[in-house]
C-alpha cells in the first residue's frame, strides 16, 4: 500500500477545501438553513406532528441526508473530473499508485467533505429544533455509509463525464429528483398506497429511512432492509469503480 | 553500459483501430542522453506514454531497471520521471507543494531540503509561495521537470521539451539537461527540433509511422549520412558549368560566382583532389573555399522521406 501517496492526493484535495471554503462548506450550509426555514418554520407550523414528531425535526434526517448525498456526489465527481480536465491526472496515473489507492485517496477526501457539511448541518439544526439521536451509532454509520456510497457514484461520474454539462447531469436530473422523492420532506406513509409501492424502487427511500430511525427510531422500512439495501449500493459502486481501472475506461488508452 | 529500459516488441493499436506503434524495441543505456525524433504523429508521445504507464500496449513487453513495467509496476515506475509535453498544471496549487505533492505520490517521505535544493537549481525558489496560475509559460516548464526529479528518478522523459518556448528558454533547458546528465541521471526526449538533438543527444533515434527506423550514435550517424558541401568562391563569375566537369555533383550558386560540390564523406574517394585538378585544367580559378557539414535536420528529413 503507498499509504504516502494516499495521504498526498487526499490532504492536496482538502486543501483545495480549503481554498474554496465558501463553495464547499459554507454555501450547502446556508441552502439548508433555507430548507429549513421554509419547510420547518413557514408551511411547518401549519403541519401537525409527523409519527409523533414535530414537522421540524421531523425534515432534519432528511435534509441532512439531502446533502450529504448531493456534497458527496459533487465533491467526488469535481475532485476527479477537475485533474482529468487540466492533465494533471497523468502524474496520478504515471505514479505507483494503485486503482484502490486512488480510489481511497479521492473518494475518503470527498466523503470527509460532505461529513464535515453533514455536521455543520446538523449543529445548525438544533438550534432551530429540539433533536433527540436514539442510535447514535447507526446515526453515524449511515452518516458515513452513505457520504461514501455516494462519493464512490459521484467518482464514476467525474470519470465517465467528458464535458462539465454530463458533470452535473446526473446530480440534477437523476439523484436530486431521487432524494427529494425518497421521504426527505414527508414519510412515504403520507402518499397514496399505489405510490408507496412505486416509491419503494428508490434507492435513496432506504438511506433516509434508515437514517431518520437512527434519530426517532421510526422508519418507512426495515432498518435491516435499509442497511443491506446500502450495502448493495456501496458494493456495486466499487466493483464498477473495479472494472474502469481494469479495462482503463476515460483514463488509459 | 547496461539497459535501464528495454522494449521488446511493443504494439498499440488505439480503439479507433490506429495503429500508433508497429512492433517497437529499443534499449536505452543507463547515464545516456537519447534523443527521439520523429514528425507530428510519428508516435513519439504513444511511446513514452506506454512506458510511463498512461497507455496500456496492446502487446510487447517493458523492462525498466530490471522490473517489468506492467506486472511490476510500482518498482519501475518508481524509476522513471515524466514531463509531458502539455504543460498540465493545477492552477491554483502553490509552487512548492505541488513539488512535495509529485513526491508523495512516489511513496516517499516529505523532504524539504530536496525541494528546496530543486527549485533552487531550476530557479523557482523565489517563486515557491507564488500559485502556478502567476507563473509565465517558461517557469511552468521547468515546474513540471522540478515535479519529475521529485521523487529522483533515474530515468527521466523529456516529451518535447522545448516545445514553443523562445531561444533562451531552449537553451535554458539545455543546461538543465546538461546538469542531469551529469548527475547520472539518463534522459529519454523527444523532439522535433533536430538542434536540440545534435546539441544534446549522445544518440540518435529516429520513428515514423509507429516505427523505429535507426537507431545511431549521434556522432557516428552524422558521419555515417552526412554529406559535405564545397564551396569555392570564384574570381570570375560563370555563366554555365564547364563541359569538362560533368562527371562532378556540381552545382553553380550566387549568381555564378560560386561553385558548390557535393560529396560523401564515408565514400572511399571523397574526389576533391581530382576535381581541383581538374578545375584548374578548364582554367577556373577561385579565391576562397569553404566546407560545410550536413545538419541532422537534413538526414532526418532524408530518412523520414525515404520510410
Amino acid at each position: 500500500m503507498n499509504f504516502e501517496a494516499i495521504k498526498s492526493i487526499y490532504l492536496a484535495e482538502m486543501a483545495r477545501t480549503r481554498r474554496t471554503i465558501m463553495q464547499s462548506i459554507i454555501s450547502p450550509v446556508i441552502s439548508t438553513v433555507l430548507y429549513f426555514v421554509v419547510f420547518g418554520a413557514a408551511i411547518g407550523s401549519r403541519i401537525t406532528e409527523v409519527d409523533g414528531v414535530s414537522y421540524g425535526a421531523f425534515i432534519v434526517p432528511g435534509l441532512i441526508m439531502l446533502s450529504l448525498m448531493t456534497q458527496s456526489l459533487s465533491n467526488a465527481s469535481f475532485g476527479i473530473y477537475f485533474p482529468k480536465f487540466t492533465g494533471t491526472i497523468f502524474e496520478v496515473l504515471s505514479a505507483p499508485v494503485s486503482f484502490l489507492e486512488i480510489t481511497i485517496a479521492y473518494v475518503g477526501a470527498a466523503a470527509t467533505k460532505s461529513v464535515l457539511v453533514g455536521m455543520i448541518i446538523l449543529i445548525t439544526a438544533n438550534f432551530f429544533v429540539p433533536l433527540e439521536i436514539q442510535h447514535p451509532v447507526w446515526m453515524v454509520a449511515f452518516f458515513v455509509l452513505t457520504a461514501v456510497t455516494f462519493a464512490l457514484l459521484g467518482f464514476i461520474i467525474g470519470i465517465w463525464a467528458d464535458n462539465f454539462e454530463k458533470l452535473q447531469f446526473v446530480p440534477l436530473l437523476i439523484v436530486t429528483p431521487l432524494a427529494f422523492l425518497g421521504g426527505s420532506f414527508y414519510s412515504i406513509n403520507m402518499l397514496p398506497e399505489f405510490w408507496q409501492k412505486v416509491t419503494l424502487v428508490n434507492p435513496v427511500v432506504y438511506l433516509i429511512s434508515g437514517f431518520r430511525w437512527s434519530f426517532y427510531g421510526q422508519a418507512d422500512v426495515s432498518l435491516w432492509l435499509s442497511l443491506v439495501a446500502t450495502m448493495i449500493f456501496l458494493f456495486g459502486s466499487l466493483a464498477i469503480i473495479h472494472r474502469i481501472f481494469k479495462t482503463g475506461y476515460r483514463l488509459k488508452p | 553500459m547496461s539497459a535501464i529500459l528495454s522494449v521488446r516488441d511493443l504494439e498499440k493499436t488505439y480503439e479507433g483501430g490506429f495503429q500508433a506503434l508497429k512492433s517497437v524495441s529499443l534499449d536505452i543505456r543507463e547515464g545516456e542522453v537519447f534523443a527521439l525524433l520523429g514528425p507530428n504523429g510519428a508516435g513519439k508521445t504513444t511511446l513514452i506514454s506506454t512506458i510511463c504507464g498512461l497507455v496500456r500496449p496492446t502487446s510487447g513487453s517493458i523492462d525498466v531497471g530490471g522490473h517489468d513495467a506492467l506486472k511490476d509496476f510500482r518498482a519501475a515506475r518508481q524509476l522513471i520521471g515524466l514531463v509531458p509535453q502539455e504543460m498540465p498544471t493545477a492552477p491554483f496549487e502553490m509552487v512548492a507543494d505541488t513539488v512535495a505533492f509529485s513526491r508523495g505520490l512516489f511513496g516517499l517521505k516529505p523532504d524539504p531540503a530536496l525541494v528546496e535544493s530543486i527549485l533552487k537549481d531550476l530557479s523557482l525558489w523565489d517563486k515557491r509561495d507564488n500559485s502556478i496560475m502567476s507563473l509565465s509559460g517558461g517557469m511552468k516548464r521547468r515546474l513540471l521537470v522540478a515535479k519529475a526529479l521529485a521523487h529522483e528518478p533515474r530515468l527521466l522523459f523529456l516529451d518535447e521539451p522545448t516545445a514553443g518556448v523562445d531561444v533562451e528558454l531552449r537553451h535554458d533547458m539545455w543546461r538543465i539537461v546538461g546538469n542531469l546528465k551529469e548527475r547520472g541521471v539518463t534522459i529519454i526526449l523527444t523532439t522535433h527540433y533536430i538542434e536540440e538533438a545534435e546539441e544534446m543527444a549522445d544518440r540518435v533515434g529516429v520513428i515514423n509511422g509507429g516505427e523505429i527506423i535507426l537507431v545511431e550514435d549521434k556522432a557516428e550517424l552524422m558521419r555515417k549520412l552526412g554529406r559535405k558541401l564545397l564551396t569555392l568562391n570564384l574570381s570570375e563569375p560563370l555563366g554555365a558549368l564547364p563541359a569538362g566537369l560533368a562527371q562532378y555533383d556540381l552545382k553553380l550558386a550566387n549568381d555564378g560566382n560560386s561553385l558548390v560540390y557535393t560529396y560523401d564523406t564515408h565514400a572511399e574517394r571523397t574526389g576533391i583532389t581530382s576535381l581541383l585538378t581538374d578545375l584548374s585544367a578548364a582554367g577556373v580559378r577561385f579565391q576562397d573555399l569553404q566546407t560545410d557539414q550536413s545538419s541532422l535536420e537534413d538526414i532526418f528529413v532524408d530518412l523520414v522521406k525515404s520510410g
